[in-house]
């Protein structure tokens, strides 16, 4: 306990680094996971292929690497200068859209042939077959496992703390480094990451309910 | 072009506009990838100075020790997590309630702290000195726990026909875990089980925050004390590296699908689970998706 209160403000920081990076990069991973998506079922053959290849590349690559190359291959290819905690979210972001691509792909092809046809029947193009009828089916599948994937992601962003993000793994650093005794910091520390990854999964399981509809 | 939930076989105007949009879109992703090169050649990154590092012997030793020292400690977290994920699995069926308890616990604990933490404090902790160990544990900790559920997900899907089959022969309670559903449900499970273990050898990187010498540490080292033209050779390094890691993973996958495919023709009661299953992020399985036993392709995916 003692640890928790002559430290509080270092770890309220690394809380509230944890959540930021986490959001910021959910986002980039939902935008850039359902981009590849698109990609990944479009019918362009180049597309398909440049979906393919992320996803193949990516989930195959570990994250620490990736945090290295956005640390020092990006910066030389793009703006010097970003900020830790812009690169980190990017690299975090990117790694887990060839998750969430893979989960909307899937969820897509639950959905019921018929509703496509249906659709094209009535004139709709790709765009508007993928907008109006299949994305909307699919979200309700793509729920459960996206839940599971952005916990994933929370948990990974641990890694960014080892690259000079503010976030939890950092005050366990920190606090270690200056000597405490390692159980209380790290049960503290998971107590930080349960809050988060329990309101995570509550969040997501409200959205399940009030998506379900019988079929 | 094969039927798609999405679309019919084109006709003439569709092929002609998804040959401009295959052109368009092919040379925006060349332009992409070309800017890239440009610029890290502007740098200097891929001068032949750079990549001629990897010819030096020195350099090439400490990438084979490197990966030896990664596949040690991969093959330590592997036999691990497998026998933690036995012993939790069995705990959190079993008949008493404590028992129950305390691998449910341990198991949900463990599974929602970030893979690193856990190392990390191991290290710290109890294992300064032996960081090969400390790494091991740490992945053993966490795998373990993401196994036991796999596991358990397997023997409850055993068709219950099997254990009532089994009772009632006579066997004791330990035969028919042993010798019934533990067999049946490690063979359905065999592709997830090696998908997590792709998952655990992409962790070992995680070591080099506790400074293992693994492949990634060595990575590293390597850019960061080999200077070519007073640049550090970071650029080429990392592609190098990434390559091995990537078909490092890529065998280990390329294993979980022919198990797939090779358990599918096989006819028995209960069906092969994916091998795509884990949606772990790196080290992360929070979900499992226990495909091929209740839903088409990936999409029914059971969530603890």
């Amino acid at each position: 306990m003692n640890v928790l209160l002559d430290h509080f403000a270092e770890f309220r920081d690394g809380f509230i680094g944890t959540v930021e990076i986490t959001a910021v990069s959910s986002v980039i991973a939902l935008v850039l996971g359902l981009l590849l998506a698109g990609f990944r079922v479009s019918p362009v053959p180049p597309l398909r292929f440049f979906g393919t290849a992320w996803v193949t590349l990516l989930r195959n690559t570990p994250l620490t690497l990736l945090f290295l190359v956005f640390f020092f291959v990006v910066p030389e290819i793009l703006f010097p200068g970003m900020s830790p905690f812009l690169l980190g979210s990017l690299a975090l972001g990117f790694y887990t859209a060839s998750f969430v691509c893979e989960a909307v792909r899937s969820g897509i092809s639950t959905v019921p042939l018929g509703q496509a046809e249906a659709a094209r029947s009535l004139g709709m193009s790709f765009t508007q077959t993928l907008r109006m009828i299949v994305l909307p089916q699919a979200t309700r599948t793509v729920i459960p496992p996206l839940s599971s994937i952005f916990i994933a992601l929370t948990k990974n962003s641990a890694i960014a703390g080892a690259f000079s993000v503010t976030e939890l793994f950092g005050w366990q650093k920190l606090l270690s480094d200056q000597g405490y005794d390692i159980v209380p910091v790290f049960l503290w520390v998971a107590f930080g990451y349960l809050i988060i990854t329990f309101a995570m999964s509550g969040l997501f399981r409200l959205l399940e309910r009030r998506m379900e509809v019988a079929r | 072009m094969s039927a798609s939930v999405l679309y019919d076989a084109p006709g003439p105007k569709a092929v002609v506009r998804n040959r401009v949009y295959a052109v368009v879109g092919s040379l925006v992703l060349l332009a992409l990838i070309a800017l890239a090169i440009v610029r890290l050649a502007d740098k200097g990154h891929l001068d032949y100075a750079m990549w001629d590092i990897f010819n030096y012997s020195g350099i090439r030793q400490n990438i084979a020790d490197a990966v030896l020292a990664t596949l040690k400690a991969f093959g330590l977290a592997a036999v691990g997590s497998l026998v933690l994920g036995v012993v939790l699995a069995v705990a959190r069926l079993s008949d008493h309630k404590p028992v129950r308890w305390a691998a449910t616990a341990f198991i949900e604990l463990f599974r929602s702290i970030p893979l690193l933490i856990t190392i990390y404090a191991v290290w710290i902790g109890f294992l300064t000195d032996y960081s090969m160990w400390a790494l091991a544990l740490g992945l053993s900790i966490y795998n373990g726990c993401v196994q036991a559920e796999v596991l358990r997900a397997g023997i409850n899907a055993v068709p219950r026909g099997q254990r009532e089959a089994a009772y009632a022969l006579g066997l004791s309670k330990t035969q028919v875990m042993a010798s019934v559903l533990m067999p049946q449900a490690v063979r359905a499970m065999l592709p997830t089980i090696i998908s997590q273990l792709v998952v655990t050898l992409k962790d070992t990187s995680l070591g080099f925050i506790i400074l293992y010498p693994e492949l990634l540490q060595t990575a590293r080292l390597i850019a960061s004390n080999t200077q070519v033209k007073g640049e550090y050779p970071y650029v080429s390094t990392i592609v190098v590296i990434g390559s091995i890691y990537v078909a490092m993973c890529l065998l280990l996958s390329a294993l979980a699908t022919w198990i797939e495919k090779r358990g599918r023709r096989a006819k028995t009661g209960i069906a092969m689970g994916t091998a795509v299953a884990p949606i772990t992020a790196d080290g992360s399985a929070s979900g499992l998706a226990v495909t091929g036993l209740d839903g088409p392709d990936g999409a029914s995916t059971t969530t603890n």
